[in-house]
C-alpha cells in the first residue's frame, strides 16, 4: 500500500511538471511534444531499479517502445479526428484509448508474447 | 491537479499490472498517453473561453488547437521510441541515473529533430503553393500546414 502511495504521488509530481513545461512553451505544436513526456516511465523506473533489479526494469523498457508505437498511432488518430472533424475533445481522447489498447495488446501478442 | 491525480493514478497502475501480470505487460503502461487528454481538455477550454470573451464562438478553434496539440505528441512518441530503446540496451549494464538522463536527453533530442523536421517540409510546401499563387496556378491548398500555421504564432 506504501509502495502505491509513493508511486502515485512520485507519478502525480512527474506528469505534472511535464505538463506545466508543456504549458509555457510556444507554439502549440511543440508544447505538443510534451505530451508525450516519458513522466510515468521516469517516475516508475527509479522505484522499479530499487525493488525488482535493472533486468526488471530493462524488459519493462522493451515492452514500452510497443506502448510508445501505440501512443503515436493514438496521437495521430486524436490530431486527425480533432483537425478534420472537429469532434469533441473529451470523447475523441477517451475513445481513441481503444486505439492505444488495441495496438499495445496487438504488437505485444504478435511480437513479444 | 487532473493531471497530478491523472498521472499518479497511471503510474500507481503501471506498477500493480506489472507485479499482477510480470514486466512485459506493466511496461506497456510506461507509454500510456497520460498527459495527453487532460491537456487537450485543457487547451480546448482555453481557446474556447478567449473567444467567449471576445463575444466569438470558440468551440472550433478549441478542437483544432487540440488537435495541433495532439499532433506535437505524435511526434513527441518518436522521442519516447528513443528513450525506451536507450533504456533496454544499456539499463542491464550502466548506471541507472546515467541511463535515465542520456534517455531523457535523446528523447528530446529526437522529439525535437522530428519536430523540425516537420516545419522544414510544412514551409517548404507552403512556399510553393505562394510561388504557384502568384504564378496565377491553382494549387490546393495544404490544410494541415496552413491550420498548424494558424496556432504556430
Amino acid at each position: 500500500m506504501k509502495e502505491i502511495l509513493v508511486r502515485f504521488v512520485v507519478g502525480g509530481v512527474v506528469v505534472s511538471v511535464f505538463a506545466l513545461l508543456g504549458d509555457l512553451l510556444k507554439p502549440k505544436s511543440f508544447a505538443g511534444l510534451f505530451g508525450a513526456a516519458p513522466s510515468v516511465a521516469l517516475a516508475t523506473l527509479a522505484l522499479t531499479v530499487s525493488k525488482q533489479g535493472k533486468e526488471y526494469a530493462s524488459v519493462e523498457a522493451r515492452s514500452m517502445l510497443i506502448g510508445a508505437i501505440a501512443f503515436f498511432i493514438y496521437a495521430l488518430v486524436v490530431s486527425r479526428l480533432l483537425i478534420r472533424r472537429k469532434l469533441p475533445v473529451l470523447p475523441v481522447t477517451g475513445l481513441s484509448m481503444a486505439w492505444w489498447f488495441a495496438c499495445a495488446f496487438g504488437c505485444w501478442y504478435a511480437v513479444l508474447r | 491537479m487532473i493531471r497530478f491525480v491523472f498521472g499518479g493514478t497511471i503510474t500507481a497502475l503501471a506498477g500493480i499490472v506489472a507485479e499482477r501480470y510480470g514486466p512485459e505487460i506493466g511496461g506497456l503502461f510506461l507509454a500510456f498517453p497520460a498527459i495527453l487528454p487532460a491537456a487537450a481538455t485543457l487547451i480546448e477550454k482555453h481557446e474556447k473561453e478567449t473567444k467567449d470573451r471576445a463575444g466569438l464562438d470558440g468551440t472550433m478553434r478549441g478542437r483544432v488547437a487540440a488537435g495541433v496539440d495532439a499532433a506535437g505528441a505524435a511526434m513527441g512518441s518518436i522521442g519516447l521510441m528513443a528513450f525506451a530503446l536507450i533504456v533496454w540496451q544499456e539499463l542491464p549494464n550502466s548506471s541507472l541515473s546515467l541511463v535515465l538522463v542520456g534517455a531523457t536527453l535523446a528523447w528530446l533530442a529526437a522529439s525535437v529533430m522530428v519536430w523540425e523536421l516537420r516545419e522544414t517540409l510544412c514551409r517548404r510546401i507552403r512556399a510553393r503553393f505562394h510561388a504557384a499563387s502568384s504564378h496565377g496556378l491553382h494549387a490546393a491548398p495544404r490544410r494541415g500546414s496552413s491550420i498548424h500555421r494558424r496556432f504556430d504564432e
